[in-house]
């Protein structure tokens, strides 16, 4: 076998709380593999099991061939876990950050420097400054370079880059396809569906349950209903007007468009932009433009959500 | 005057370091305005000074109509304020909270028991009114966070992330309830990291190193820049120089 991460039926809950509930799938050796949902969706108890600091309640995890629960000394010293929110020690300087993470893995900077050096060397300028003066994005290197300086053989990143930039986002992203490219096995979680594209497969996940796994391309080819983008002057005005056409099964805010999906899986979706088009103007919107589109990440999220129960609220 | 802010040349130093260097703008009444701009490039020092906590070093600015350095009790009466990692008590159940910071805003009794029923009705969480906030999924925290910074009917409310981390359907959503609340008058002035959203303020302004780069509607930003989205433009503007602003 050559997974590098096998979850089979896991489940773990707190309390009335169910985190995760029944969830299974695979991560191959090499593979950049993503686990996209909001806040609440389970991705840090899933981290925190598959870095054998928790115990699943059913169900079996194991990371490079090793339990999570019988062979966690194995495990953790061949796991570099990136938590959320970054975890580094406020008080010490950059490079004492490194040195301490180095230092816990019996290791030393030197011999991780090869690894960490495209990162690291972007805030080495910095080593003497204390890691709670720096900002996010110069956070966020020094946090993946002490996760990366006892050369680990997979990489467990939640959320980070959560509370990062646009530009800082695109960075990071780049950063972990040339660790990809090196042979490293990456397993990332964010709530930003846009970067689910930079993965080889995603998980979408929400209320402790996983929707749907794919190669991110393939994920808006199952969609099933027609989907059009429309495209006009009063965007909330016209939210509400196709929100009333007989057919639509969901309307949202879409960027600069608003996104329409029909509820008739077996109609043309030329003929229902035509008709949407036709509807908006009788109703007094002007210049409206509509055309079918394949759904995207977040298309699909939201339709896939739609149909899954709904969280309660005491199910938060 | 019709503006709900207007900031001349505001400026504010820590030592020789120019947080935010001379911006000038302003804010229309009803106006749903985008305060972008990278980490680190001055955007949660200029609103301090706006909502009256932090006194700029150069500069003036009024905010509904009142002097950043001179009436900041008068702001704070007529701003609301939201932030994604703070802003309702996750011990006190969701009528608690509501009496909270209607009793701190200053409403009567009456006023607050009237508004928290509508409240409850029109967010659909009359049947949670006594459960603790902690319990309640984030997508409904944070909706009832933007209810709550609303209880007083101020003329501007200060959004700081407010959709951090929340699913995209709840984000959609929240963005209904920002549409409602400015189509009723209420000015909003909000920041995110989601450039999706840039595109659904009427205007947006890019902060640069302390500086607002770009000021204007999506559709002006995209037309000047080329781009086919307001992310282009801001990648194009923000990217970060080397080192220091990583």
């Amino acid at each position: 076998m050559s997974n590098a991460v096998d979850v089979r039926s896991l489940s773990k809950s707190f309390g009335s709380v169910k985190a995760l509930d029944d969830i299974s799938f695979d991560v191959a050796e090499g593979e950049l593999f993503g686990l996209v949902g909001p806040d609440g969706a389970g991705k840090t108890t899933l981290f925190r099991i598959l870095t054998t600091l928790l115990i699943p309640d059913t169900g079996s995890a194991s990371v490079l061939g090793l339990d999570v629960v019988k062979d966690l000394w194995a495990i953790r010293s061949r796991v570099g876990y990136m938590p959320g929110g970054f975890a580094l020690y406020p008080d010490l300087s950059v490079a004492e950050n490194l040195e301490f993470f180095a230092a816990v893995f019996g290791t030393t900077v030197e011999k991780g420097y090869e690894l960490i050096a495209p990162i690291y060397k972007q805030i080495e300028p910095f080593r003497d400054r204390r890691a709670d003066a720096l900002s996010g994005g110069m956070k966020q290197k020094l946090a993946l370079s002490c996760a990366l300086v006892h050369r680990p053989d997979i990489l467990l990143l939640d959320e980070p880059t959560t509370g990062v930039d646009a530009v800082s986002r695109r960075e990071f992203w780049d950063q972990l396809g040339i660790l990809k490219a090196s042979g490293l096995t990456i397993v990332v979680s964010t709530p930003y569906m846009d970067e689910a594209l930079r993965c080889d497969r995603v998980a979408l996940i929400h209320g402790g349950k996983i929707l749907e796994i794919d190669p991110p391309r393939s994920i808006g080819t199952r969609y099933g209903l027609p989907l059009i983008a429309v495209r006009g002057g009063d965007r909330f005005g016209l939210l509400h007007t196709l929100r009333e056409f007989p057919h639509a099964h969901a309307v949202y805010l879409f960027g600069d468009e608003l996104h329409y999906t029909d509820k008739r899986a077996d109609a043309l979706p030329e003929a229902v932009a035509r008709e949407l088009g036709e509807y908006v103007a009788a109703r007094g919107h002007k210049d409206v433009e509509a055309h079918p589109i394949v759904a995207g990440i977040e298309d699909s999220f939201m339709e896939l959500m739609g149909s899954a129960p709904a969280p309660t609220a005491t199910a938060a | 005057m019709n503006f709900a802010i207007d900031a001349r040349d505001l400026t504010r130093r820590f030592g020789s370091f120019i947080a935010v260097d001379s911006i000038t703008f302003d804010v229309g009444a009803g106006e749903v305005f985008g305060f972008l701009g990278a980490n680190g490039a001055g955007k949660t020092t200029a609103i301090k000074m706006l909502v009256g906590l932090l006194a700029p070093s150069e500069g003036v600015a009024h905010v509904a109509g009142f002097d950043i350095r001179t009436q900041r009790d008068q702001i704070r009466r007529n701003i609301g304020y939201m932030s994604q990692r703070f802003s309702l008590y996750a011990d006190l159940t969701v009528r608690e909270n509501i009496r909270l910071y209607g009793g701190i805003y200053g409403l009567t009794p009456a006023q607050i028991a009237e508004r928290a029923a509508t409240m409850l009705d029109t967010l659909g969480l009359s049947a949670n009114a006594d459960d603790l906030v902690a319990r309640l999924p984030l997508g409904w925290k944070q909706k009832l966070a933007f209810s709550v910074a609303l209880v007083h009917q101020p003329k501007i409310v200060f959004l700081d992330e407010p959709t951090g981390g929340v699913d995209p359907i709840t984000r959609r959503q929240f963005w209904e309830l920002i549409y409602a609340a400015a189509s009723r008058g209420t000015t909003v002035f909000v920041t995110t990291h989601y450039m999706d959203e840039a595109e659904y303020c009427d205007r947006i302004s890019i902060m640069v190193d302390g500086r607002i780069a770009a000021l204007g509607t999506p559709t002006e930003l995209k037309e000047k820049y080329g781009a086919d989205s307001v992310d282009d433009v801001f990648v194009r503007l923000a990217r970060a120089p080397k080192g220091e602003a990583a």
